[in-house]
């Protein structure tokens, strides 16, 4: 039987919504009917917009589609603009104050608090800069993400970027691929350090060489989410450059073709790989979904792959720092610490990338910044910015490493507090805990929840949302896991400590950085040091306790309205609010508690 | 008119006439239902698989984890709110309410 989902889907679908939002929008909130709500949310995500958790009705997210990362000149002040004017909440973030920017591990953009009304203005703006928010969210093509730096590295093999924007102009500029089964996550890398993350994606594009003949093996089925987390399985196809996007249409056909449409849970097509096998997915490819006869792997990079690795090499681990281009210009990574850059800080930057650079700005899937094009002998006036003091180019390891998902400030999935979280835990540890002076890289993925949208299975130190009771009462609280990492040899973290509260965390991890500085093999990495050690050892190894860090959200931060107001209750919430934020009347009080 | 009932955002709320009303992240203690060895099992719901009613009570299928001891399970018939007159009224999440206990499996 389809789901709701389908069903919905099945009626108004693709681009035949925006015009539905054009009329709540110019009609308002109270517009969308109560009895339809459901459906509406869930076909508004096609357009990039997510209704915000309870307590926030009538709020929205809104994510803007970077291909690849890569905000051509003028785009960023315009996203910095309309956050600035749109992306207004009832109270401030403590951290991050009225406005901001999130730069999220797809590679994408994130605005929060877009009130309905104002929906078709905010596109206006946008796609007058080239910018869309179509298919950033629902059942389709999602952003095409890859090495950030692709067109620029150095270190390229082929120039994805190219690829990327085939793929964007022939699946996501149209209705081809509108409904598919569930989302379609595709990486193209063609860099030699494995920057595109391919292993996490539905879809790979990763580089490599047949017979002389540059182009792309392509593996299947990898992702993070639900606890069942796998690896794109190599399913033993070479692509030439100029055909990787019928491999891409015949794939995504197969998967819109034989994808399961009846359980949501068991949609992604790691689920059809792990039930066909990575032959039969390949035989399929070839019998039913191209005109073409398939060639065997060609001879890839894996084994030089670094990024996220927690691998001592010579490669990228992340693209933070000054770096080379292949053109003798020079690009500049800042780090964002958990993606979150406040609005006039995006607009500063954006005034610094045309002063220095070309105006380009690029996204990375650790949620930091590159500024690119940038000349040697501007090189020391840009590093001399007063911006780039907070956005550092060569932070504390722990600052650097710091990812973090959207959490219960604004998610309807999420357990626990995140962003605001990370942030305290990477400042207490910058300030109180020291690892050996030679490692620059130490990653701690926070994710609110099992649908692992920082990553958390790839770090060093991993971080899943979870609760607990502390003396007598709930707390939120983290698992953690260890030695996830990619590179040659991907390998997802092993959950070795549970439920630890939210405040003993820095105490583990500093626990834990003091036994690997006391008893790590020469300059054996983290990821060496835990890969060397059995799961018990690796228990006895989390040793969490209290610390001078103090966590003000230990509470069911998703039962409030909003994490950070001073009255959170859901009670206090202003929402749902008209356009001008002014409270609308409920009808009926069926959020109250029965009585028992 | 019928009240509709769903499962939404993966599972993480149960919606009730296009509302959502009943959150996983709560902790909920089972007193009755043999979920694991504590006395009373204070278990997070981590995920919801379904919804559906049992008289004018919502019930709930799902998967939890009780906070103290880390056993996992899923169970099937929790209760957590009825409607009356047309209108839905959540359980508190943190009060013991054996009649609403549910089985353990789906």
């Amino acid at each position: 039987m389809p789901t709701d989902v389908e069903e919905w889907k099945a009626d108004i679908y693709g681009t035949d919504i925006r015009e539905h939002i054009e009329r709540f929008a110019e009609e308002g909130w109270q517009s969308i009917p109560e009895d339809e709500r459901d459906a509406w949310f869930e076909r508004f995500k096609w357009y990039g917009l997510y209704h915000q958790r309870a307590g926030q009705e009538s709020y929205f997210m809104m994510r803007i589609g970077t291909p690849n990362g890569v905000l051509d000149p003028g785009q960023l002040r315009v996203v910095g603009e309309v956050a600035r004017e749109y992306a207004t909440g009832p109270v401030d973030n403590p951290e991050f104050g009225d406005s901001w920017v999130d730069f999220t591990t797809r590679q994408s953009i994130q605005l929060h608090w877009i009130k309905v009304e104002d929906i078709v203005d905010v596109w206006d703006a946008l796609e007058s800069a080239g910018l869309s928010t179509v298919q950033a969210c629902g059942d389709s093509w999602r952003n095409i993400v890859g090495c950030p730096v692709a067109g620029k590295d150095e270190h390229e093999h082929v120039n994805a970027l190219e690829t990327v924007k085939d793929f964007q102009r022939e699946f996501k500029e149209n209705d081809r691929y509108e409904n598919m089964p569930r989302k379609w996550k595709v990486a193209v890398t063609g860099c030699r350090e494995g920057c595109g993350q391919g292993d996490i994606n539905d879809l790979a594009f990763e580089p490599a060489t047949k017979d002389g003949v540059k182009g792309y093996n392509v593996r299947v089925g990898g992702g993070l989410a639900r606890n069942e987390p796998r690896l794109a399985r190599d399913i033993d196809v070479f692509v030439p450059f100029e055909k990787a996007a019928k491999v891409a249409d015949g794939m995504s056909a197969l998967f819109e073709e034989y994808g399961n449409r009846e359980d949501r849970y068991s949609a992604r097509i790691k689920f059809l790989v792990d039930e066909w096998g990575a032959e039969t997915v390949r035989e399929t490819l070839q019998a039913e979904f191209v005109d073409f006869e398939l060639q065997t792997a060609g001879e890839g990079f894996r084994d030089s792959y670094s990024y996220n690795s927690g691998r001592e090499n010579d490669g990228h681990d992340d693209h933070v720092g000054v770096h080379p281009q292949a053109d003798g210009k020079h690009y500049v990574g800042l780090n964002v610490l958990v993606g979150r850059m406040g609005t006039e800080d995006v607009l500063e930057l954006a005034d610094l990338a045309e002063t220095y650079g070309s105006g380009e700005v690029r996204l990375t899937q650790r949620q930091n910044v590159i500024v690119t094009d940038v000349p040697d002998e501007d090189l020391n006036d840009f590093l001399a910015e007063d911006l780039l003091v907070d956005y550092e180019p060569e932070p504390s390891p722990f600052m650097r490493g710091s990812i973090a998902c959207t959490g219960t400030e604004f998610c309807s999935l999420s357990i626990v507090e995140t962003k605001n979280r990370m942030v305290r835990y990477a400042r207490h540890l910058r300030d109180n805990v020291s690892l050996p002076d030679e490692v620059e890289d130490f990653h701690v993925h926070l994710s609110g929840c099992t649908a692992s949208c920082a990553q958390p299975q790839i770090a060093d130190v991993s971080l899943r949302g979870m609760k607990t009771r502390k003396d007598g009462e709930p707390v939120e609280a983290f698992d953690l896991g260890l030695g996830g990492g990619l590179g040659e040899n991907p390998r997802f973290a092993d959950w070795v400590g549970e439920r630890i509260p939210a405040d003993e965390v820095p105490g583990a991890i500093a626990n834990l950085v003091e036994t690997y500085k006391a008893e790590r093999e020469g300059s054996e990495t983290f990821r060496d040091f835990v890969e060397a050690r059995d799961e018990e050892e690796l228990e006895a190894l989390v040793d969490p306790e209290e610390t001078s860090y103090e966590d003000p959200m230990m509470h069911n931060t998703k039962r409030t309205w909003y994490p950070y107001a001073d009255d959170d209750d859901m009670a206090a919430s202003p929402a749902p609010t008209a356009a001008d934020g002014t409270p609308l009347d409920q009808d009926g009080d069926d959020a109250a508690p029965a009585d028992d | 008119m019928a009240t509709q009932l769903r499962v939404l955002d993966d599972g993480a709320w149960v919606s009730v006439d296009n509302r959502r009303q009943v959150a996983t992240t709560d902790i909920w203690p089972f007193a009755v239902t043999d979920f694991c060895d504590c006395s009373i099992a204070f278990v997070l719901l981590e995920a919801f698989t379904s919804v559906g009613v049992d008289g004018r009570e919502v019930v709930v299928d799902g998967v939890g984890q009780c906070v103290d001891c880390g056993t996992k399970d899923t169970f099937s018939g929790l209760g957590v709110g009825r409607v009356l007159d047309g209108s839905f009224r959540a359980y508190p999440s943190g009060d013991v309410r054996s009649f609403s206990e549910p089985t353990l499996g789906e």
